[in-house]
């Protein structure tokens, strides 16, 4: 199967994902909402049991199949900085790209289309910058 | 019941990251990479995903409420403010320079490194920052 495919394959099972948790739970499967919520010690329920099955299922299918390391190739630096502003932005700009990209695209939400464009727009000129002006990175 | 079904859709929405390969941020940083050797994956990723999440949603506005009984979330509020958009550009900042955004972030800490590891705990460490100076705020002066 080409790259596409798999793509559109895993795409689907993570909107029948997010789809099960609306219509069962009643709930909005944005990753950065449940994990906020469950660090804040709220709902955890079901916040619990969704982030135990998305880091287990991944990590056993991975296990199983003798997958190589998958990590980030960045510098330590910017690995710490990434995370950081990538927990403070998702927080303060309520979600992130299965919150606001998935779920609220998909209702057609003002903020989330507002949310969407601009994360997306900002990764992509980071991107440019660091490998197409400063280089090397 | 409730926690059965989160829990499956946790799991299914860790696979479904980690087939479509969105898990590795060489990957995400091709695709956002527009200028270069573009690769046109994650915009499947979001096709395939937005489907059954736009029927999801009709679904829910007939239904009203969901299975287990609990209310379903509000309409969409429009209000557009500066906190929305510094958040959306502070996360599309640390998602360029990584590769990574939350949900595989989450979903490789099985499969990576320490170098993995150290970018949920920071990105975990950010939340958590996050709720503690707004807890600060709101208490009265």
């Amino acid at each position: 199967m080409p790259d596409w495919g798999f793509g559109l394959l895993g795409g689907l099972m993570i909107g029948c994902a997010a789809a099960l948790l609306l219509l069962a739970n009643g709930r909005i499967a944005g990753i950065s909402g449940i994990l906020g919520e469950a660090l804040a010690g709220r709902r955890l329920d079901e916040g619990l049991p969704f982030l135990a099955g998305l880091i287990a299922a991944p990590g056993l299918v991975g296990l199983a199949s003798r997958a190589p390391v998958i990590a980030p190739a960045a510098p330590l630096g910017l690995v710490i900085a990434g995370g950081l502003v990538v927990g403070v932005g998702t927080r303060l700009g309520s979600g992130c790209t299965s919150g606001h990209g998935v779920c609220g695209l998909s209702r057609l939400s003002p903020r989330s289309m507002a949310a969407t464009g601009t994360f997306m727009v900002v990764a992509a000129l980071t991107v440019f910058v660091t490998r197409h002006v400063i280089g090397g990175l | 019941m409730r926690g059965l079904t989160a829990g499956l859709s946790g799991a299914l929405f860790g696979l479904g990251l980690y087939v479509s390969d969105m898990v590795n941020p060489a990957r995400v940083l091709a695709f956002l990479d527009v200028a270069g050797d573009w690769d046109p994956t994650l915009a499947f990723v979001m096709a395939g995903a937005l489907i059954p999440m736009a029927v999801a949603w009709r679904v829910a506005a007939r239904r009203g409420r969901a299975l287990c009984g609990a209310e379903m979330p509000g309409p969409p509020k429009g209000r557009i403010d500066g906190r929305l958009i510094g958040g959306a550009a502070l996360f599309g900042l640390g998602w360029g320079l990584v590769g990574l955004c939350p949900g595989p972030a989450l979903a490789i800490i099985g499969l990576t490194d320490a170098n993995g590891w150290i970018f949920a705990a920071s990105m975990i460490a950010g939340m958590l920052g996050w709720g503690a100076a707004m807890a600060m705020r709101s208490r009265p002066a």
